[in-house]
């Protein structure tokens, strides 16, 4: 029992990593149909953007880490949501995924180019000491993680539900026209929702850094675990990233446990077929009509 | 996840809005085959893979373009299928000595069946979440082909598979290769050029411009949805067929998940829905990034960004830019826009 | 059609190929610079760049300059064999890389029949069993490294059994099918048998696996940035058996990203910076000058490799290609003859290398050898 307790928090860990990645893509994809396939890059490149202000520039960390993300926030918040998505997302959702690949690419490639090709050891804020769960070890920076991961689902459900902005907002994802002709202002609305994401984007980075270490192709796999862990938990619901996260954590630390290790990445998966053909819009999605 | 605010944009149609484009379509698939086939002489033996490599790539991003640019379905396993027909062809002729011919057959035959297998219960749920399904099934044929050591090789894969004879004629060399694969490709390209003009290619087409207004003019949507599909993953079969002993050794990194997201890269930079996106495609996928090499460590990022830049300011790919042009050349206005 | 002609003319232009330069040497370096190789490969490339700089400085190559291009093989069959072709086309004195052992497979028949030498990185054992004549290493493989680490287990750590952690792609699963039969023979059983992804998010459950095991020492035979987060969340769970490892458990990369989670972990090493002698030192001290960090196995390797081409040139007395393979195959290159090589090295006739190697402990964060083991066949 012991043990599997021990997994079970090991898969909750690893979950809320994935879960932190996996609310931008629920966030974008509501207010404005966009599939981010950069997502993993873009909660790989703050960590790399710090480290490379702090060689570049000699500043200090947290110098660094303001530039870093200062820079981040401006260039792939606003900046994506300017030059990349406005221009294509009204020829559809698939011309913009591909050139979400692109960008990958490019934020991959400039990341390993332009840093270092190799992982970097990024400094926690958190000690990295552990503590005894239920006869489980469990870091501090996991706990850290696992904490923020809910602290910002509830913000965003607060701010969504309990701010003026925040219904504006909501108005917008479900309704563009009509939040129109409320007099809302779509456009900063949905701009709103990208800086969002470009910043809850550093929180993942600079939180998952410290285990994940920075390093140009760690946006592959977590994206591709957040993109699983969306679909999973409903990609129409910002709390469905939180529980499609911790569900795919934890089925995968699981299946590493106890059914086979090469094929552990398979178990998600078929987890992933059964949801959809059972509960097509996902474990939290709500159903959405037809239309014609 | 919703259906996306359906890709009508993409899909205009063909054909209409340039008046002869369908003759002209296939005399510049026997054009292209025939500068093709003496395109490499004095190129060198690098070059005439580039060639070949592209037009191998160009059969994958046909079917998956018959797949999404005619009938609307995402899929994100080309590449896994490519996998299935080119694992399939290497084991058939290196462990049992069957003749390449009859493997390339079976190669198409397999990919096709599992297309349908995998697209019944995915079609049956929605249309779109095939995407999620076929996510899912690369990553599979990806675990499968690296774990299971016995059959596949795993990591270390499958070497020196054997290039085919043509009626005795040995098509070892590099030219001769190439010019087989030429061949294939004409074959497998004018098949999909028949396909499109007949009444199951116009059925694919209405079903993208609207499944239901299709459902309502009594086409069997899904039937027809279960087919294109499953032809466009018989074409990755054909692909994989050809690659392997165009490379003379598989493993399971060229069938990954993220290569199938590069061919819808390359279905999409080219277009699309249109007949020749795919060689446009494959053509900026396989050959531009071979050809940048002289800007050294950053060519990949200026294989990415030309793209990304030609996906803002055309998303309809090359081929919708080439026709965008042509229509303002000719002053014609194009298509239902 | 036009745009058709006009794509065919391009291609034409863009793939026709100059024709290379008669008064340089000129070597293509196929590597891994992007895709699950790029570290490896940069660190190879880095080492080849550092070597034909030093050659370059000294006059060169039997008086002519050597010209090194590095082409991406996106660690990928087809592209490395696009890259090894248009290296030959190019007319490549020799073909350094590619690191894994996919492309090398994909590659190695191109070399073969166009009669050059590629010198590769790759440490899986298959590719050297194929009877190809032109194929070298530039470090032990993993058949010849392997026997070490079950004797040292046995000998030395005395271990009954063993948690084997591997990471499953040809590396790590080459060394795990290379050292399962070694440690059958020295009767050590394995405890647990434990397969990780590449990149994989974390490694705790792995550990806890590990952990539960109760073996009596643990194997880790991952890539650089995994071994160092799974020492560390092997120490999250209070693992304290000992760590042994092969060259990359041990490698300067992993210390500096494991931090304290390395102390004590053992191994055997077959190319270091840290080993005593002092051209790897020196090499290794060069290195961090140039590049900014410190160069793992597959920096010394690619500056072998260049050292090793020079060696053989100037042992035939010419340039002749199919000569460098004739030369470099069955040669024993000395230290002294040519301190670029860093350390003794005999190759085999099927390209495989006998060099002495070390073993290892990480003490304060430092790699610190404490035996040097002869060569397998002295």
């Amino acid at each position: 029992m012991a043990e599997f307790t021990a997994y079970l928090i090991a898969g909750i860990a690893t979950g809320a990593i994935y879960a932190l990645a996996a609310i931008g893509f629920t966030l974008v994809w509501q207010t404005s149909q966009t599939i981010n396939f950069a997502q993993g890059e873009f909660v790989m490149l703050p960590a790399v953007l710090v480290l490379l202000a702090v060689k570049l520039f000699g500043a200090p960390l947290w110098l660094g880490a303001l530039i870093g993300i200062f820079a981040f926030i401006l260039i792939f918040g606003a900046g994506f949501k300017l030059v990349v998505v406005d221009p294509m997302i009204r020829h559809g959702v698939l011309p913009l995924a591909i050139a979400t690949m692109a960008l990958s690419i490019i934020m991959k490639e400039g990341a390993k180019d332009g840093f270092s090709a190799e992982a970097q050891n990024f400094p926690s804020f958190v000690p990295t000491s552990t503590i005894e769960v239920f006869g489980a070890a469990i870091s501090l920076q996991h706990l850290t993680i696992i904490a923020c991961a809910f602290a910002v689902i509830g913000a965003l459900q607060w701010f969504v539900g309990g701010t003026r902005l925040g219904r504006q907002m909501q108005a917008t994802a479900q309704n563009p026209t009509v939040a129109r002709i409320l007099g809302i202002p779509v456009e900063r609305m949905v701009l709103l929702t990208f800086v969002i994401n470009a910043a809850l984007a550093v929180v993942a980075s600079v939180l998952i850094s410290p285990i994940y270490l920075a390093k140009f192709s760690n946006g592959e796999v977590i994206g591709l675990f957040a993109f699983i862990a969306a679909i999973v938990g409903g990609f129409n619901q910002v709390r469905g990233a939180l529980v499609g996260g911790l569900v795919v954590g934890v089925i995968d630390s699981l299946a590493a446990a106890y059914i086979s290790s090469s094929y552990r990445l398979a178990v998600p998966l078929v987890l992933l077929v059964v949801i959809i053909l059972l509960k097509p819009e996902g474990l939290m999605g709500r159903k959405e009509e037809r239309r014609v | 996840m919703s259906a996306p605010a359906t890709t009508n944009d993409l899909s205009r149609p063909r054909g209409r809005a340039l008046p002869g484009l369908i003759d002209g379509t296939l005399v510049t698939l026997l054009l292209g085959a025939a500068i093709l086939w003496f395109a490499p002489v004095g190129m060198g033996r690098y070059g005439t893979y580039v060639l070949s490599l592209w037009l191998v790539m160009s059969i994958a991003v046909m079917g998956l373009n018959l797949t999404l640019g005619y009938a609307g379905l995402k899929s994100l396993a080309q590449a896994a299928f490519m996998g299935l027909g080119a694992y399939t062809t290497a084991l058939l002729t290196t462990k049992l000595g069957v003749s390449w011919y009859a493997a390339f057959a079976l190669s198409g035959l397999l990919t096709f069946a599992v297309g349908i297998v995998l697209g019944f219960p995915a079609l049956r749920v929605k249309a779109h979440y095939l995407a999620f399904v076929t996510l899912a099934f690369s990553t599979l044929i990806w675990l499968i082909l690296r774990n299971e050591q016995w059959l596949t090789g795993g990591v270390f894969g499958i070497s020196n598979i054997n290039r085919p004879d043509f009626f005795g004629i040995k098509l070892f060399g590099a030219l001769e290769f190439h010019r087989f694969v030429v061949a294939v490709t004409l074959i497998l390209a004018v098949a999909q050029w028949w396909l499109i003009r007949s009444p199951w290619g116009r059925a694919f087409t209405a079903l993208r411009e609207n499944p239901i207004r299709a459902a309502s003019l009594g086409i069997d949507t899904r039937a027809y949805t279960l087919l294109a599909f499953a032809i466009g993953s018989a074409y990755a079969g054909f692909a994989g067929a050809l690659y392997a002993p165009l490379v003379e050794f598989i493993d399971p990194s060229p069938f990954s998940l993220s290569q199938s997201f590069f061919l819808l890269l390359m279905v999409v930079a080219g277009g699309a829905g249109y007949l020749l996106g795919p060689f446009v495609g494959a053509l900026l996928g396989v050959v531009l990034p071979e050809w940048l090499r002289f800007a050294g460590s950053l060519y990949l990022i200026i294989f990415a960004s030309i793209v990304l830049l030609l996906l803002i300011a055309c998303p309809q790919g090359v081929s919708g830019l080439l026709e965008r042009g042509w229509t303002k050349l000719t002053g014609r206005r194009g298509g239902t826009r | 059609m036009k745009s058709k002609l006009a794509i065919a003319a391009m291609l034409a232009a863009g793939l026709a190929l100059p024709a290379s330069a008669q008064d340089k040497i000129k070597l293509v370096d196929v590597i891994e610079l992007s895709g699950a190789g790029a570290t490896a490969g940069t660190n190879f490339k880095n080492g080849a760049d550092l070597a034909v700089a030093d050659i370059n400085a000294k006059g060169g190559i039997l008086g002519k300059q050597v010209e090194i291009v590095h082409y991406d093989s996106q660690t990928n069959p087809g592209n490395t064999r696009a890259a090894v072709q248009r290296g030959i086309d190019e007319g490549a004195y020799a073909i350094l890389g590619p690191v894994f052992s996919g492309p090398i497979a994909a590659s190695m028949q191109i070399s073969q029949r166009a009669e050059t030498a590629q010198i590769v990185a790759g440490e899986a054992a298959g590719f050297t069993k194929q009877g190809n004549p032109y194929i070298f290493r530039t470090s032990l493989s993993q058949a010849a490294a392997m026997p070490k680490i079950a004797k040292y287990l046995k000998d030395t750590v005395k271990a009954g059994s063993v948690a084997v952690v591997w990471v499953n792609n040809d590396f790590g699963k080459g060394g795990r099918d290379a050292i399962l039969p070694e440690l059958e023979k020295a009767g050590i059983k394995v405890a647990v048998d434990v397969a990780t992804e590449q990149g994989q998010a974390d490694f705790a459950a792995d550990a806890i696996k590990v952990k539960n095991s109760n073996a009596d020492a643990v194997f880790v035979y991952l890539n650089e940035e995994e071994s160092a987060r799974f020492l560390r969340a092997a120490k999250q769970q209070g693992i304290t058996k000992p760590m042994i490892g092969e060259t990359t458990l041990l490698g300067a990369k992993v210390l500096e990203l494991a931090g304290d989670a390395a102390n004590g972990v053992r191994g055997h090493v077959g190319l270091s910076t840290d080993a005593p002698i002092p051209a790897l030192q020196e090499f290794g001290k060069r290195y961090r000058e140039k590049y900014g960090f410190a160069s793992d196995h597959n920096g010394i390797k690619g500056y072998m490799a260049v050292h090793m081409v020079k060696w053989a040139t100037e042992k035939q007395k010419k340039i002749d290609r199919k000569g460098l393979a004739d030369t470099l195959r069955g040669a024993t290159i000395k230290a002294s003859e040519e301190p670029g090589i860093l350390m003794d090295t005999v190759i085999e006739q099927n390209g495989d290398l006998d060099r002495e190697s070390f073993l290892a402990e990480v003490i304060d964060g430092k790699q610190v050898i404490n035996t040097t083991l002869p060569r397998i066949k002295p």
